[in-house]
């Protein structure tokens, strides 16, 4: 029964408590109760308000013999006690100690204390260094991201050389994660967003009886922009940042290491066919979300503008050509490309601890959406200046 | 043996013996999908000592331990800590029985994305709401005592080694002042001289502290050096059990196999060699 006792309400036990008395230059304090971890939050103000005495003190007896439970909290804090008396240039010595208790007592003796080594913090400095940091981030991961390229082309040509060290297996099962997977939602989307598109355009144009139009819009905005934009963002989403987690995960397991002490060249192993998997997955994907969104945006003229299927598809005829579509294919693949490599740095880049791997993974999904985009960019001002 | 905590024990007609069971685990039946792992269990723990309990590899070891902490469900049985039914306790008892009672996980398990003094702080944080400055002398006091410099607390885990990794999950497993020590495998991934130093540091703190340890072990030199008491798990019970002397004296084949095998002679002439270094 006592045992029951002791597990339910036992630890805290009898409160702890320090009292002082102060005779001319000496001091003689009280410990008494449990020095413990559930009282020492409760002890520190006790053991402060000792050392704020304003006394000019010589002597400290500390008589710890009432002391009835005692652990590395209360220890510490004894030792704190003592250690400020003697920087004040006063002798200070326990009383009364328990011989079970000593050993913890020395044990603390030895403690070191870090010296306060973090300046007055300087803002401005701060500042500068950040922003100073951030610039030299960029460079570091342009680097990394050229390197990655050249190591990924190198593999590639290696691969040419002898094509039987080329990874089938492992490039025919990326493509089914980010190729034949991705296909559901991929058509969900752009036949979501064909339709949008196609229904603002009707809004917006029939103010001016301009609402045959739409198709024109339609056609050029999804087979040029919209189609390719949306695969890759969507794929830099979903197929990006898995391959960064795998490649961050294994990076932190060591597995990198050892495939390159077996003597395989992990570009090579891991990431060629990951990458290789999204340039053939990408414009595939690309050509089935035009698709959808160029039917979405039929179907929504057809029922909500009352343009006839055979009228809008005549009209796309006339309005498209055939390098609309070419343009969208082309830039394809230079966008899986960038998605890619963009993941497969930020998986190596990953460091040891978990919120590690949670930033790489972010930071892989953002950067390879921004750099599509500007990519997109350089795209329609290279295909503009070339009259396509 | 040094009773840190003499003022609960004393008046305590079962406590005084130095036969006071911490751990009581009565009957334990523990198995995944249709294998049985254990098997009718029946073990003490007894305050002040350490314990090494061994056993082949999937013999149970580590599933006992889990078990008695509650990280895996047993089927049946029985397990007292304190004195207290895990079973029948509330809430609020059990969440007292864990602030008393320390784990030492086989590969650290430190939280990676906290530094090393932030994770020795983690529970004392929870629980004990210190102020800052003594939250960070005490994780400097729990480092001095698991032998590490200060230094090491800005540290994250990934940039430690081995053994430091295993002293600063000590160290965290420290940090309210359990009462019980679990260890899983503290010595497995050491080098016999790291390994060494950590048997004489659980030693050493095991008698400041006045801790009860319950060691999973695989290493003949930490049991010969420092358990008080070996429990061996076999076929899912325990099959020996008592001080070196009893597993020497056994005839149960793997017992003999275990302590008396090549392995064990040739730790045995190890420590003998080892006896000339200078002891703690």
């Amino acid at each position: 029964m006592a045992e029951a006792d002791r597990a339910s309400g036992g630890r805290a036990g009898t409160p702890a408590a320090l009292d002082g008395k102060a005779e001319g230059d000496r001091l003689t304090l009280a410990a008494s109760g449990g020095w413990i971890a559930d009282h020492a939050r409760a002890l520190e103000p006790l053991v402060d308000a000792q050392l704020r005495r304003r006394e000019t003190i010589r002597r400290v007896e500390i008589d710890v013999s009432r002391i009835d439970r005692f652990d590395t909290f209360g220890a510490w804090l004894l030792e704190r006690m003592v250690r400020a008396f003697k920087a004040r240039g006063a002798e200070a010595q326990l009383v009364g100690l328990s011989e079970d208790y000593r050993g913890l007592v020395e044990e603390m003796q030895h403690v070191t204390l870090e010296r306060d080594i973090v300046g007055r913090p300087r803002p401005l400095r701060d500042a500068v260094a950040a922003i100073g940091r951030a610039v030299a981030e960029i460079g570091y991961y342009a680097i990394g991201f050229l390197r990655m390229l050249g190591a990924v082309m190198m593999a590639l040509l290696r691969v040419m050389a002898r094509p039987h060290t080329f990874r089938l297996t492992s490039t025919v099962h990326q493509l089914e994660n980010v190729g034949w997977r991705a296909v559901p939602i991929i058509l969900l989307i752009t036949f979501l967003v064909g339709c949008i598109v196609s229904q603002q355009g009707i809004f917006q144009f029939r103010k001016f009886g301009a609402d045959v139009f739409v198709v024109d819009m339609v056609g050029v905005l999804v087979l040029r922009e919209l189609g390719v934009l949306i695969v890759c963002i969507m794929v830099a989403g979903r197929s990006g940042s898995a391959y960064t987690a795998e490649l961050g995960s294994m990076k932190m397991r060591e597995e990198i290491d050892a495939l390159r002490t077996m003597g395989f060249d992990p570009v090579e192993v891991l990431i060629l066919p990951r990458i290789l998997a999204l340039v053939i997955a990408v414009p595939m994907l690309t050509f089935l979300g035009s698709m959808a969104a160029l039917y979405g945006g039929g179907l929504v003229a057809w029922l909500y503008g009352g343009i006839d299927p055979e009228v809008f598809l005549s009209r796309l005829k006339e309005s498209i050509s055939l390098d609309h579509f070419k343009i969208g294919m082309i830039k394809a693949p230079f966008m899986a490309l960038v998605i890619g490599i963009v993941a497969c740095v930020q998986g190596l880049e990953t460091k040891g601890s978990a919120e590690s791997l949670g930033r790489q993974t972010t930071a892989s999904v953002v950067e390879s959406i921004f750099l599509v985009i500007v990519l997109d960019g350089f795209f329609a001002v290279f295909f503009a200046s070339i009259g396509m | 043996m040094a009773q840190r905590s003499n003022g609960a024990a004393g008046g305590n007609g079962a406590g005084t013996t130095g036969k006071d069971a911490v751990i009581r685990v009565r009957d334990l039946v523990v198995g995944f999908g249709r294998k049985v792992v254990v098997d009718h269990l029946d073990l003490d723990v007894y305050r002040g000592e350490i314990l090494g309990f061994v056993g082949a590899s999937g013999a149970g070891k580590s599933v006992t331990m889990r078990a008695i902490i509650g990280l895996v469900p047993k089927r049946q049985g029985r397990i007292e800590v304190f004195g207290l039914d895990l079973d029948t306790a509330t809430l609020e008892q059990r969440r007292t029985v864990e602030r008393r009672w320390g784990v030492l996980f086989q590969n650290g398990a430190l939280f990676s994305s906290l530094t090393v003094r932030q994770n020795i702080q983690f529970p004392m944080r929870e629980y004990l709401h210190l102020s800052e400055r003594l939250l960070d002398e005490l994780a400097a006091a729990k480092l001095e005592m698991v032998g590490l410099k200060p230094d090491v607390g800005d540290k994250f885990p990934s940039e430690l080694s081995g053994g430091m990794t295993k002293r600063v999950a000590l160290a965290r497993a420290l940090a309210l002042d359990p009462e019980i020590v679990f260890l899983d495998e503290p010595t497995s991934g050491l080098d016999p001289i790291g390994a060494g130093d950590f048997d004489q540091l659980i030693a050493t703190l095991q008698r400041t502290l006045g801790l009860t340890v319950f060691m999973v072990t695989h290493d003949l030199d930490s049991l010969h050096t420092v358990c008080d008491r070996i429990a061996v798990i076999g076929e899912g019970k325990i099959i020996v059990n008592g001080p070196m002397e009893t597993m020497l004296a056994s005839e149960h084949p793997w017992v003999k196999e275990y302590f008396r095998g090549k392995r064990s002679r040739a730790s045995a002439a190890r420590r003998r060699s080892g006896a000339e270094r200078p002891a703690e």
